[in-house]
C-alpha cells in the first residue's frame, strides 16, 4: 500500500468478516476477524489497537488480542458495556464490521529483550497484554523470566484462565492470579493485584514491567513496583481516554500534551508519572 | 447584548467538477502549507512531522498598484477561472465570510467594535472594503467544515461495502485573509496534514485554496496577535496580498504576488507598480494596528500553565464560565471533532459525518463510566492549557495566534489575556 | 528448636529485633500444621495466637445467612495471620480456612502480650510491626472496596 493510498484511508473502514465470538466471562466475548490480505504488511505490534464500526452504530477503540504472528486473523477481546459495544459482541459469524488501524505504538517489545518482563493486568487489561505474552513466548530465548500477575473482580470473570494454566506450566515463567471477591471453589488468591507482589520472585534490576488495568490500579500498581526498585522509564502503562479518529485529528484523547492514539497508548512512567495523579486532566 | 456567532452554513454540495482540477489558468504549484513561491518537489508532505512554515521566497516583482475598478476585474477575473471568491460581507449585523460575486458585496465602509462580549458594526462614509478588523467567524469553516460526511456504506445481507466519497467542494479563493488568519491556518495545516496522519477532506479544500490576505490597518480592542508573533502584518502564506489605502490620493491597493500562480493572475491586471509614498503608507497602517493591541505575555507561558494546574484562578474562572464553547467554535485553530453514525430507516444504508465538538462539553472526555473532566474548572483549564502550553509541545507553536475572537464571544466576558495575567499575578482579580 | 529460631531470624516481620526480644518471642514459639479445608479459628473464638505462615494458603472467611461463605482475603507463604490476639476484647472476627495444606509457626499470643506488659520497648517493637501489617492490609481493603474493575460506576 503507498504512503498515500495509506493516509486517504484513514479515515475510513476496511469491511472484515466476523469469523468466531467467542464468550470469555459473562460480559466479555474475543472476536476472530479475517484479515482483508494476510501477508505480514499491514502487521500490528503487541498493544496496538483498532477501531472497529459496526454498520450504522459506532465504532469503537479496540485493542488487539491475538497473536501478532498470525497474519491471516485478527483478534479482539471486548467487554460489553454500552450500545456500541453491544451491538458488536452481538455480530453473527460471517457478518462483516469495520476495522480502521492498527493505531498506536504498542508494547515496547524491542526494548525488552534481555529483560525479565513482568506483565501486571487488571480486568479486560488482559486483552492488549496478551499479544505480548505471545511476543515472548514466540521469541523465548530473547526474553528473562516472565512473571505474569493478574487480578479480576471474581473467578467468572477472569479472561483466558487455560492459557493462563498454560502459561504458569512453561520454564521461567511465573503466573499469579488473584480475584477481589473469592467464593467457595476458588482456592487462589483473594486480594487486589498489588497482594500478589510478596509471592512474585522479581529481579528488578534487569526487569521490564507492563502494566494495563483501570487508572487506580496502575498508579497502585506502579508504586509496588518503584518500591521494588524498578526504574521509571523500565514501567510502562497502556493508557485510555475518549477516542474518536485514533489519528491526531479529533483531539478528544489528549492527556497533557500526548495523544494517547498516536503517542500511546503506551506510556513509560518517566513520560507520564507526573500526570497519573492529577484530578480531571 | 453581543451578536451571537454563527457558524457559516456548510458549504454547498454541488454535483459539478471541480473546475481547477482540469483547467485552472492561475493553478501553478501550490504546496500543502501554502507557504512558498518556490516550487516543492514534494508538495504533498506525505509523512513525518511538518517542516516549520518557511518565510516566502518573495517574487523579485515590486507591489503594484491597483484601483478599486482592477480589484473588480481581479474578482471577476478568478470567478472566470472556476474559483468560488469567498469574502466579507455584512450578515446578521457582522462581518461574516460570504461567497461574492463583486466588491459590491464587500462591506464597504463597515467597521467593527470588539471588546469582551461585545461586538458592533459601525458604518462610515469611508469608501474601504476591509475597514473591519476581522470576521466573527474564521476561515476554518471552509477548511475544515463543521459538519462532513467522512463516508457512507451500504449493507447487503451480511456484507458491507463504502461509498466512493469523493470531496465535491470547489476551489475557493479566501479574499481578506488577515495575518492572524493566515497564522491560524497554518496552525491547521500542522494538525490536519503535518502529523502522522494527513486529513483528506481538509487536505483537498487547502490545497485548492487561492489566499488573498490582506494587511491591518488598525487592531480591535480584543487583538494580540503581535504577542504571538502572528501579526498584524501579513509576511508569508499568500498567493496575493492586498493593502488598502484610502487617503486624498484616493482608494487603492497596494498588491503583491506571493506565489507563482499569485503572479501570474497578478500580470494579468496591467498594474502598474507601486509609489515608495504608498509603501511607506502601509508600513505605517500596520505599525498603528500594533500599537493599538492589547497584551498577552508568552515569556514562559508553557511552563507556567503546566506547573499551575492546581492554581486557585482555576476556580474563579470556572465560576463566570457557561461551557457554551462558544470560544472553541470562534476559534480558527481549535480543531476537535467528533462522528455521528446513522442508517437510514432500513439499515441498509449508513453514514459517519465528523461535526465541530468542544472541549467544553461534558461528553468530550467520557470513557466507560463517566466523563474524566466533569467540572467547567477541567474543561477551561484543558481548553487553555492546551492552546497556550501543550499545542507549543504537540505542533512546535502556541494554539493562540491572538484574534480574540474568543474574548468578543464569550458571552461571559472571559478574557485569556486577563485570566493569564491573573493567574501570573497571584490569582487575585481586581473584580473578584 | 534450631530450625524455629532460623525461620523466626529470617522473617522480615522480625528483622532488626535485638536477641534479647528475639529469645523472648522464640520462647512463645511452636510449629504447627493445618490440613486442607480445616480452620485455624472460628469467628468469634477466643483470640490468643498468631500464625506465621511457612507453605500453604488460607483464606480469611466470613458468611451471611442464605450466601456462600466470603472470602475477604487469602494469606501465604510468608504472611502473618491474626491480629486480634494483640488488642481487647481478643476474639477472631473472620473464619481462617485452610485452603491448601499448611504449615506454620504459632506464636503464643498471650505470652507475647504478657512479656509486652511488662517491657514496653518490647511492646512498641511489636505494635509497631504489627501497626505496619494493619495499615497494609487496610490498603488492600480499600482499593478492594474501590471495585475497580466493576462494570457499574
Amino acid at each position: 500500500m503507498t504512503a498515500a493510498a495509506a493516509q486517504l484511508d484513514v479515515m475510513v473502514p476496511s469491511a472484515c468478516v466476523l469469523k468466531q465470538v467467542t464468550k470469555e466471562t459473562p460480559d466479555t466475548f474475543t472476536l476472530t476477524v479475517a484479515r482483508e490480505n494476510g501477508n505480514g504488511e499491514n502487521a500490528f505490534a503487541p498493544g496496538q489497537f483498532s477501531m472497529l464500526w459496526v454498520f450504522g452504530v459506532g465504532e469503537l477503540p479496540i485493542s488487539i488480542s491475538g497473536d501478532p504472528s498470525r497474519h491471516e486473523e485478527l483478534v479482539y477481546t471486548v467487554r460489553s458495556v454500552g450500545k456500541a459495544t453491544h451491538a458488536l459482541v452481538s455480530q453473527k459469524p460471517g457478518t462483516e464490521i469495520g476495522v480502521r488501524g492498527p493505531f498506536g505504538n504498542g508494547w515496547p517489545f524491542a526494548a525488552a529483550r534481555g529483560h525479565d518482563v513482568i506483565i501486571v493486568a487488571g480486568g479486560i487489561g488482559l486483552a492488549p497484554l496478551r499479544p505480548m505474552i505471545y511476543e515472548v513466548f514466540r521469541n523465548r530465548a530473547e526474553y528473562g523470566r516472565l512473571v505474569i500477575l493478574y487480578g479480576a473482580r471474581s473467578p467468572r470473570e477472569l479472561l483466558y484462565r487455560k492459557e493462563l494454566a498454560a502459561w504458569a506450566r512453561q520454564p521461567e515463567t511465573q503466573v499469579l492470579v488473584t480475584v477481589d471477591y473469592g467464593g467457595i471453589g476458588w482456592h487462589g488468591h483473594v486480594g487486589v493485584v498489588t497482594t500478589l507482589f510478596k509471592y512474585a520472585r522479581l529481579h528488578p534490576a534487569r526487569s521490564v514491567a507492563m502494566i494495563c488495568g483501570p487508572e487506580i490500579m496502575m498508579r497502585f500498581v506502579t508504586r509496588q513496583l518503584q518500591e521494588h526498585g524498578l526504574q521509571e522509564q523500565n514501567i510502562y502503562l497502556s493508557m485510555e481516554r475518549n477516542m474518536k479518529c485514533a489519528a491526531g485529528f479529533c483531539g478528544h484523547c489528549q492527556y497533557g500534551k500526548h495523544f494517547i492514539c498516536k503517542d500511546g497508548p503506551v506510556f513509560s512512567y518517566a513520560e507520564i508519572g507526573q500526570l497519573l495523579d492529577k484530578y480531571e486532566l | 447584548m453581543a451578536t451571537r456567532a454563527q457558524t457559516p452554513r456548510a458549504p454547498r454540495k454541488k454535483r459539478e467538477p471541480s473546475p481547477t482540477r482540469t483547467s485552472p489558468r492561475v493553478n501553478a504549484e501550490l504546496t500543502s502549507k501554502g507557504n512558498g513561491s518556490q516550487p516543492k518537489p514534494n508538495s504533498g508532505n506525505a509523512s513525518g512531522k511538518a517542516a516549520p512554515v518557511s518565510k516566502s521566497v518573495r517574487t523579485n516583482q515590486r507591489p503594484a498598484l491597483i484601483t478599486p475598478e482592477q480589484f473588480e476585474k481581479l474578482i471577476a477575473t478568478l470567478i472566470t477561472d472556476g474559483f468560488d471568491v469567498i469574502g466579507p460581507c455584512v450578515r446578521d449585523g457582522a462581518i461574516t465570510y460570504e461567497p461574492v460575486k463583486s466588491v459590491r458585496d464587500l462591506p464597504a465602509g463597515w467597521g467593527d467594535e470588539q471588546e469582551p462580549a461585545r461586538y458592533r458594526l459601525k458604518k462610515s462614509d469611508s469608501p474601504a472594503f476591509f475597514a473591519y478588523s476581522l470576521g466573527a467567524q474564521s476561515w476554518k469553516p471552509y477548511l475544515h467544515p463543521a459538519e462532513v460526511r467522512l463516508f457512507a456504506g451500504e449493507k447487503q445481507d451480511s456484507a458491507f461495502h463504502i461509498l466512493n466519497n469523493e470531496d465535491t467542494a470547489r476551489s475557493r479563493v479566501f479574499l481578506g485573509v488577515r495575518a492572524c488568519e493566515l497564522a491560524a491556518i497554518q496552525s491547521q495545516d500542522r494538525v490536519l496534514l503535518g502529523d502522522k496522519y494527513r486529513d483528506p477532506i481538509y487536505a483537498a479544500r487547502r490545497e485548492s485554496a487561492f489566499i488573498i490576505a490582506v494587511q491591518c490597518s488598525h487592531a480591535a480592542a480584543t487583538c494580540f496577535c503581535s504577542s504571538l508573533g502572528t501579526g498584524p502584518k501579513v509576511s508569508d502564506g499568500f498567493d496575493l496580498l492586498l493593502s488598502e489605502l484610502v487617503d486624498k490620493d484616493g482608494h487603492r491597493f497596494v498588491i503583491e504576488a506571493g506565489t507563482d500562480r499569485g503572479m501570474g493572475l497578478l500580470a494579468r491586471l496591467d498594474a502598474k507598480p507601486s509609489p515608495e509614498a504608498d509603501l511607506a503608507a502601509v508600513e505605517s497602517a500596520v505599525a498603528s494596528a500594533r500599537q493599538q493591541q492589547r497584551k498577552l505575555d508568552t515569556t514562559g507561558l508553557k511552563e507556567f500553565l503546566y506547573e499551575n494546574f492546581d492554581h486557585p484562578h482555576w476556580d474563579k474562572v470556572a465560576a463566570r464560565c457557561l461551557s457554551c464553547a462558544n470560544c472553541t467554535m470562534a476559534c480558527p485553530t481549535c480543531f476537535c471533532t467528533t462522528v455521528d453514525d446513522a442508517t437510514d430507516v432500513t439499515g441498509t444504508h449508513a453514514e459517519r459525518w465528523r461535526r465541530w465538538d468542544s472541549c467544553f462539553t461534558q461528553s468530550f472526555s467520557y470513557i466507560h463510566g463517566g466523563s474524566v473532566r466533569t467540572s467547567a474548572k477541567a474543561r477551561y483549564r484543558q481548553w487553555m492549557t492546551h492552546k497556550l502550553a501543550a499545542w507549543i509541545d504537540q505542533f512546535g507553536s502556541s494554539g493562540c495566534v491572538g484574534c480574540g475572537r474568543c474574548i468578543t464571544w464569550c458571552p461571559a466576558a472571559i478574557d485569556l489575556t486577563e485570566e493569564v495575567r491573573a493567574m501570573r499575578e497571584g490569582g487575585v482579580r481586581a473584580d473578584a | 528448636m534450631q530450625t524455629l529460631e532460623r525461620i523466626i531470624e529470617e522473617h522480615p516481620f522480625f528483622e532488626g529485633l535485638d536477641h534479647g526480644f528475639m529469645d523472648l518471642v522464640l520462647g512463645c514459639a511452636t510449629n504447627v500444621r493445618f490440613g486442607k479445608d480445616t480452620y485455624i479459628f472460628k469467628e468469634g473464638d477466643t483470640a490468643n495466637t498468631f500464625y506465621l505462615i511457612r507453605q500453604g494458603n488460607v483464606a480469611l472467611e466470613i458468611f451471611a445467612p442464605q450466601r456462600k461463605p466470603i472470602i475477604v482475603a487469602t494469606l501465604g507463604e510468608g504472611e502473618i495471620l491474626g491480629w486480634s490476639w494483640l488488642l481487647p476484647p481478643y476474639h477472631w472476627k473472620f473464619h481462617a480456612h485452610v485452603l491448601q495444606d499448611t504449615r506454620a509457626i504459632a506464636l503464643d499470643g498471650k505470652c507475647l502480650r504478657k512479656k509486652c506488659e511488662e517491657n514496653h520497648d518490647l511492646g512498641y517493637e511489636v505494635l509497631k510491626r504489627f501497626a505496619g501489617i494493619v495499615a497494609q492490609r487496610l490498603e488492600s481493603t480499600r482499593f478492594q472496596l474501590l471495585d475497580v474493575f466493576s462494570a457499574q460506576k
